[in-house]
């Protein structure tokens, strides 16, 4: 289940006719419930003040999302 | 019955006076994908679906109305000391025409929120399906204001309310395993 990644990434064709400057390479979110199915008993939690902050009590559901000019400004932890 | 407390489920920080930022955030607030449709949409549609997960609906759409209250404070918190030039600069001029400084059920292009955006199926898996993907537009959509906007401690309290998204997209793919299940039981119909 941990073994995913929550980001894929593909590389769309780029035209030398487009008028803007390339993005060579796009994201998009593929997060942790499409892998899951019934949740299993026994899963890792966080703990109580941490899952508050996190959103979810469940380490493996966790999939914080950061901006790309976040992660180039290096918010993400 | 509902029991109310006087608290946000997840402390809102706005860190710049941007009311642009408002403008966007309005989608989740009366948009199609917004909390609202989402808490209408589970609240009504609990009372036609199997006794099994009529409490999932109301434990969700209960929480949708706590969402939609944190996006309001953000949506307040970015516009109440915004002058009229202000509101106009941020593309808010026709809001303001109409409503002043007041929230609005509309999403972020001015379109009033209809329900005509939610449905009830009556069919058990339709409306669980329907549910999972509101949950999953609802995180795109998340996703999308966190790429507009330039406000850090905005931006910590969206990928709050996008976590629960997930949470709530598991909980219903939950559901529809719960009604999937046969047990192996025999039944006489």
């Amino acid at each position: 289940m941990s073994k995913h990644t929550w980001y894929k990434t593909y590389r769309p064709y780029i035209s030398p006719m487009d008028p803007c400057p390339p993005i060579t390479v796009k994201r998009y979110s593929t997060p942790p419930e499409l892998y899951v199915g019934y949740q299993p008993p026994g899963l890792a939690q966080f703990p109580a003040y941490e899952a508050l902050k996190a959103g979810t009590l469940w380490k493996c559901f966790y999939d914080p999302y950061y901006s790309v000019k976040e992660m180039k400004k290096g918010v993400r932890e | 019955m509902w029991v109310y407390e006087k608290k946000l489920q997840y402390p809102v920080r706005v860190s710049t006076c941007n009311p642009r930022l408002a403008k966007y955030l309005i989608e989740q607030y009366g948009g199609a994908d917004g909390e609202l449709a989402a808490a209408l949409r589970y609240l009504n549609q609990r009372y036609t679906i199997p006794d099994k997960v009529v409490g999932l609906l109301t434990d969700i759409g209960t929480e949708e109305f706590a969402h939609l209250e944190m996006i309001a404070t953000m949506v307040y918190k970015l516009t109440k000391d915004a002058t009229p030039d202000q509101m106009k600069a941020a593309g808010l001029a026709g809001h303001f025409a109409d409503h002043d400084k007041a929230l609005f059920y509309h999403n972020a292009a001015g379109v009033p929120w209809t329900a005509t955006y939610i449905q009830a199926k009556g069919d058990p898996i339709a409306d669980l399906y329907e549910d999972i993907a509101a949950e999953e537009k609802a995180r795109a959509t998340y996703q999308w204001l966190i790429d507009l906007s330039d406000d850090p401690d905005l931006n910590d309290g969206l990928r709050y309310l996008r976590e629960r998204e997930v949470i709530h997209s598991q909980r219903f793919r939950e559901a529809v395993e719960i009604l999937k299940e046969d047990r192996g039981k025999k039944k006489v119909f």
